[in-house]
Formats: structure tokens, C-alpha cells, sequence
């Protein structure tokens, strides 16, 4: 398997909408190489969390049209429980809370399934623990964050920090983060970057999701994209976001028209 | 008088029709219910002339009274007449010594619904009494449990081996008249368990049943009951479990624990009757009364209950709580999925000065299944310093089903401190995207919430069993969601 210039992720003429709603993706095409890092930005009901959520494999969401192939398969064809397990991981707007059940426990079960599927043995607790704990340490969580019922009662910076210590554990070929910068304060903003910027690595992609700019001044993307309308309209390099910055999106949306 | 000789015309008639037929595998009385057929339950147990007595004091009682109908369960009505009140495997007649000469049919069954009698025999440390339909076939551990001076056997065995204690405390946690079940139960009740701990005796081991219905068209009666002398303990778990039949089946036990002056009693329950298909077809009728009376001071009764079969029911373990400081527990798990139909809970009764109860009911529903918590907190007054937790949480998957909880507080005392919590929640398709998207199948991922939502009842059941309670719930749900 050389990667080394083969897309991971094939996105091409994506169309897609809500169940029997209006179209919100009106062609996507996008490719993400092992290494890099895409920003892909917009305003909001651009279709970016669309995007996320069809590439997750969210029910209720409807393919008109367009292929994504994700290492060379065709991503539809994978459940999103297959496509977690192949590697690629949908870091969540909006984490959900599952009460009753421990943050440890979840991640390791996922770990396992994720080792399993790859045929290698699961990891016992003791191993599982000694791995979290350096995870822990690396996004300044305490270790009773693993003991508390995922995501319950966890304040918005809390829950994104989770997210990128599952992230962390899991250790995703493609990492996609939607909106997690959004409801963090500077600190917080600063952990949680600190830790995507962990995540980099030569054979990892991650594409983040966001609105804004200030998350790209902690992550260093590689390119930018500009969505609107269901479309990318614009793609370039990390300058793109500071001109963003000063123009706005109406901006570049108008030029782009 | 008319209507009861023409029942004996009926009896007449059908044992002509059916007669006592030994050619096949069960030895069978044929439907029906009057005065000879409990004489002839009776007889056939070789009975005591105390049991007759009472059979028929319990039967003359229930024909004064009406099926109860304030539970929220809807079923067509129980032909009483058509029901069949006696069934006993054929090797009655030579009842084993030993597993060794138990039909191998028989353990096999026991195998499939894994329980292993001789692993558990062996490894557990587990003494299971089996009781298949309605007699016991095998009591292991019984010397060791001797040993200890332990009494666990059938209740049939009880009758003859222990007649003073039977009579001395038989209904006196739940009299025969107590409510339409339990005195048709006392009327016609065919075996069960009987556990008898000595002063200071802690029970060396798990004390197990499990009961199967088997035979078609049989209702099964088992009476169980529990004393604790002074200061002894004991923990007993019983099992229940029925093969697929199309027809509905009856089933009303009865259990009475009595645990006096420092004595506890845990009383565990996985219970697993048929259910009935996808249709509501089928499944067994659980119309169970189950009462503990902390007599003695500081004494403790705990139930836990795991409640996945049946078509319906309707069942409220109970504490009386007469001795001070007493404690009385209740923690269940009652899961409905299909067309099953759940009313359940507890009754707490504080009677004694100082006296405690905790419950913690956990619903769970699931397709067009109905389930209730139904309780009674009474503090009498008397009861200085009476206090209650009650925490009552429902879980529903998908929107077919139904959650409903009956909270009753009675408080006659200023000094009783009475707490009441209750949660619904619901699986989201959110929780389950989120758990599938970090690599974890739909399966897995409500077994885990379910689990979670559970976990504070698991907690209370001996391990191997929390392990198997698990896995009943998995099967309970399956295909619950999506």
C-alpha cells in the first residue's frame, strides 16, 4: 500500500439532503491525502455539519448523487460502525450524553471493537488503562473523567475535550472534526488544539469543520476550502482563512458568483 | 351445592374422557378445579391432614372472591375450569437419588437453558433444587448444606420431613385468603422450595431453583418459603424459565420469607417465562405474590428481581418491616418488549421503630409493551423514624411503548422521612449513532445503555448471575431498535 499520494478520501459531485427535504450538498468534490490538514469553512447553513454527518453515516440523510471512496472503498457501502472501525472518526458538534454508562468503559469497548475488526487481540484492562492514562494527561484531564457517564454533566469545554481524547485512543486514519472549537473558551480552545495538533502524523488526515478562523491559529491547516450554498467555492492555503478573516464570507461569496 | 356436583360430574366425565394416563411421559390430572381435585393433589403428595385442611380453608375462600382487575394489563379472561392442576414427570415414581439416575432428557434441557447441574455442582458450589413442572427431580449439596444444619429441599419433602415448621410458619406471611392468586396457589400448589437457617447459621453457599413449566395446558403452583432464625443468613436465587407454547399458561407462585431477630435474607430472581411472540401469541400469565417479614430486630430482607418474560406480570415483592431497625430492599429491573405486559413494584410496610427501605425500580419498554411500576410506601404510626428512598426510572425504545408509574406514600408518623425520585428517559437515535460511530455495533450499543441504565439492580445480583442477566436482557431486546 503506497499512500504516500493516493487520496484517502475521494469526495466527488457529493449531492445530498435530508430525507425527502431540500437539497443541501449540491456537489461536493474534495480529496484528502494521508498528512493533511483541510479546514473546510463556511457560514452558517453552508451544509458544512451536512457534509459531516453524511460522511459519518447519520440516518436520515439521503445520496442523490456523487461517489466518496474512503482507502479505496466506496464509503456508502460501509455502516458507520464499519467506517469507525476502518478509521474514520466524526468528532461531534454536539457530543451526546449517555447516562449510566462510564467514559472508560466506552472507550474501551471501542478500542476492542476497532481491534477486533482488525484481527488483533483486545486489550485488557490494565493495558487499556496504562494507554488512556497518557492520553488523559495529554488533553490536562483528570483520570475521573473516567469514571463519570460519558458526556453527563460535562460542561461544553469538558465534552470537546472528550471527544478529542477518544480521538486520541482511537487514533483514526481520518479524523473529522465538526465544530469543535465552537462553545470553548480561550483555555479550553487551547487544550483542545493542543491536542488535534498531537493527532497530526504523516499517515493521519484530519479535516476540521468550522466557522471560524481563531481554531486555525492554534492548527495550522494545510488547505482551506470555503463552502456555501453546498458547494465549495474557493480552495487555497492557510491564507485563505486569514482573508477570510478580514473580508468575511460575503466576500468571497460574492466574488466567487 | 348443585354447582359443585356437576363439577364432579365434569371431573367424571373428563377423567373418562382423559383418565390418569401412565403410557405417557407426564402423569397429568385433567383440567378442572373442585374440592376432589384438591383431594386428590393432596392425596397424591400423601399429605398431612393439616395441608388437606388448609388447601380446602384456601379454596373455599376463593370462591368468595373476584380476579382482581386494577392492574394495568389487559387479558381475556382465565377459564379457571380448563386448566390442568397437577403435572409430574413419570420418574416421580422412583425419584432420584442422585444426578446419575435423572433422566438424561431432563439434564439436557437444563443444559440448553444453561444451567449446567453438574457444573454448577461442582464448580459453583451452588445447590440447585430442579423443579421440573411440579415435583422436585433433584436437591444436590443437600449434605454439606446438613452439615450446617441448613434445611433446603422440596416443599413436598418438607411436608413430610419438617411438618412442625411447615405448619408452624406456612401462610403466615401471606395467609391463604390474602389476595385471587395466592389463595388459588394455596389451594393447589404442587412444590416448591423450603429453606430452613438456624440460629447464628450463615449459609455456606448459594441456594438456587429453577423452575421450568413444561407440560402444556398445566398451570404451575410452587410455594416457597424461607424462615431465618436468629442471627443466620441466606441468599437464594431462583431462575425461571418455559418453552414456546402457543396457549397462554398460568402461573401463580407464592413466596414467604420470614427472617427474625439479626437474620437477612436476599432473595434474587432472573426470571424468563415465554414471553409469547412478536403477535402477543402465547407466553406465560406471572401472577406472582411474594412478602418478606422482617419479624426480628435488625434483620434485613433484600429483593432483587430481573424480570425479561412472561406476557404478563403482576408481581409486588413486599417487606414488612415489624422488627426496629429493620431493613427492607427491593431493586428491579423489569424489561417488556413486544406485546408483553409489566405491573410491578413493591410494598414497603414500616411497622417497627428506626426501620429503613430502599427501592430502586428500573422499567425498561420496548415495542408495543406496556410496563408499570406500581408502589406503597406505609409508614404506621408508630413507626418513629421510619425513613424511605424510592427511585423509580423508566427507559423506553421507540415510540409504540409505554411507561407508567403508580407511586403510593401512606405516612401516619410526623417523624418518617419518605423520598421519592422518578426519571423517564428515552434511547435516542443520537446515542446509538454516537456509540456506532466509535466503532461499537447497534447491538452492542444498547446493550450498553440498557446495561448502564440497569447497573445499580446488576450490582445486587451474585455475580454469575448479574453476568447471566446481561446476556437475558441482550436476548430480550433484540431487534428492539432500528
Amino acid at each position: 500500500m503506497t499512500q504516500e499520494n493516493t487520496a484517502m478520501l475521494k469526495i466527488n459531485n457529493l449531492q445530498a439532503r435530508v430525507e425527502n427535504g431540500t437539497p443541501i450538498l449540491k456537489g461536493i468534490d474534495l480529496e484528502v491525502k494521508p498528512g493533511e490538514v483541510h479546514a473546510i469553512m463556511g457560514p452558517n447553513g453552508s451544509g458544512k455539519s451536512t457534509l459531516c454527518q453524511v460522511l459519518g453515516g447519520r440516518d436520515g440523510y439521503e445520496v442523490t448523487d456523487g461517489t466518496v471512496e474512503y482507502l479505496g472503498k466506496d464509503l456508502f457501502e460501509l455502516e458507520p460502525e464499519e467506517r469507525a472501525r476502518e478509521g474514520l472518526l466524526l468528532g461531534f458538534q454536539y457530543p451526546v450524553e449517555i447516562p449510566g454508562v462510564k467514559n472508560i468503559y466506552l472507550l474501551k469497548e471501542a478500542y476492542n471493537a476497532q481491534r477486533k475488526h482488525r484481527g488483533e487481540p483486545e486489550a485488557d484492562t490494565f493495558q487499556f488503562l496504562k494507554l488512556v492514562r497518557e492520553k488523559l494527561q495529554m488533553m490536562q484531564m483528570d483520570e475521573s473523567f473516567l469514571h463519570r457517564a460519558v458526556n453527563v454533566g460535562f460542561s461544553g469545554g469538558e465534552k470537546k475535550r472528550n471527544e478529542i481524547l477518544q480521538m486520541l485512543v482511537l487514533e483514526p486514519k481520518l479524523a473529522l472534526l465538526d465544530e469543535t472549537d465552537s462553545g470553548l473558551d480561550i483555555d479550553a480552545l487551547k487544550i483542545v488544539s493542543e491536542g488535534v495538533n498531537k493527532l497530526r502524523s504523516p499517515d493521519r488526515a484530519i479535516v476540521l469543520v468550522t466557522h471560524y478562523q481563531r481554531l486555525l491559529s492554534h492548527i495550522e491547516p494545510d488547505f482551506v476550502h470555503v463552502l456555501s450554498g453546498g458547494r465549495i467555492i474557493k480552495s487555497g492555503d492557510k491564507t485563505l482563512a486569514q482573508e477570510l478573516e478580514r473580508s468575511g464570507y460575503q466576500g468571497i461569496i460574492e466574488e466567487a458568483a | 351445592m348443585s354447582t359443585h356436583s356437576q363439577d364432579v360430574e365434569q371431573l367424571i366425565k373428563r377423567e373418562y374422557k382423559y383418565g390418569f394416563s401412565t403410557d405417557i411421559d407426564q402423569e397429568i390430572l385433567p383440567p378442572g378445579l373442585n374440592e376432589d381435585v384438591i383431594r386428590a393433589i393432596s392425596a397424591k403428595k400423601n399429605e398431612p391432614e393439616f395441608m388437606l385442611n388448609w388447601r380446602l380453608e384456601a379454596y373455599r375462600h376463593w370462591l368468595t372472591m373476584r380476579e382482581p382487575s386494577w392492574a394495568h394489563v389487559h387479558y381475556p379472561k382465565i377459564d379457571y375450569q380448563s386448566i390442568s392442576y397437577y403435572a409430574a414427570p413419570k420418574s416421580k415414581e422412583d425419584a432420584p437419588k442422585s444426578l446419575d439416575e435423572v433422566d438424561p432428557k431432563l439434564l439436557e434441557t437444563y443444559e440448553k437453558l444453561g444451567i449446567p447441574l453438574h457444573e454448577r455442582a461442582r464448580l459453583a458450589g451452588v445447590a440447585v433444587d430442579a423443579v421440573f413442572d411440579s415435583v422436585s427431580v433433584t436437591t444436590t449439596f443437600k449434605e454439606k448444606l446438613a452439615e450446617a444444619g441448613v434445611i433446603f429441599c422440596s416443599f413436598s419433602e418438607a411436608v413430610h420431613n419438617h411438618p412442625e415448621l411447615v405448619e408452624k410458619y406456612l401462610g403466615t406471611v401471606v395467609p391463604s385468603g390474602d389476595n385471587y392468586f395466592a389463595a388459588l396457589n394455596a389451594a393447589v400448589f404442587s412444590d416448591g422450595s423450603f429453606v430452613y437457617v438456624p440460629k447464628g447459621v450463615r449459609c455456606p453457599m448459594e441456594l438456587s431453583t429453577y423452575f421450568r413449566i413444561n407440560a402444556m395446558n398445566t398451570g404451575q403452583f410452587e410455594r416457597t418459603l424461607i424462615i431465618a432464625e436468629e442471627g443466620s443468613h441466606v441468599s437464594y436465587l431462583e431462575g425461571c424459565t418455559a418453552p414456546q407454547r402457543d396457549e397462554n399458561q398460568l402461573h401463580a407462585a407464592v413466596v414467604e420469607l420470614i427472617a427474625l431477630d439479626d437474620a437477612e435474607i436476599k432473595y434474587s430472581t432472573v426470571q424468563n417465562w415465554y414471553p409469547g411472540d412478536e403477535e402477543g401469541k402465547g407466553g406465560i400469565y406471572n401472577f406472582v405474590t411474594k412478602r418478606g417479614e422482617c419479624r426480628g430486630r435488625n434483620s434485613k430482607i433484600s429483593w432483587t428481581q430481573v424480570e425479561a418474560g412472561s406476557a404478563i406480570t403482576w408481581k409486588y415483592p413486599s417487606c414488612v418491616l415489624l422488627g426496629e431497625n429493620s431493613v427492607g430492599e427491593f431493586y428491579s429491573v423489569a424489561v417488556g418488549n413486544n406485546l408483553q405486559q409489566i405491573d410491578s413494584g413493591t410494598k414497603m410496610v414500616h411497622v417497627g421503630k428506626n426501620t429503613r427501605s430502599t427501592i430502586i425500580s428500573k422499567g425498561i419498554s420496548a415495542g408495543r409493551a406496556n410496563n408499570a411500576y406500581r408502589g406503597l410506601v406505609k409508614v404506621v404510626g408508630g413507626a418513629d423514624g421510619a425513613r424511605n428512598y424510592t427511585q423509580c426510572d423508566s427507559l423506553l425504545l421507540g415510540d409504540r411503548c409505554g411507561a407508567h408509574t403508580y407511586p403510593y406514600i401512606e405516612v401516619k408518623n410526623p417523624t418518617a422521612q419518605v423520598e421519592h425520585e422518578a426519571t423517564t428517559s428515552k434511547i435516542g437515535d443520537d446515542q446509538i449513532f454516537y456509540l456506532k460511530q466509535r466503532g461499537i455495533s447497534e447491538e452492542d450499543a444498547v446493550n450498553m445503555i440498557v446495561n448502564g441504565f440497569c447497573k445499580e439492580v446488576f450490582g445486587e445480583l451474585p455475580m454469575e448471575f448479574a453476568v447471566e442477566a446481561q446476556a437475558l436482557l441482550a436476548v430480550s431486546l433484540e431487534g428492539a431498535v432500528g
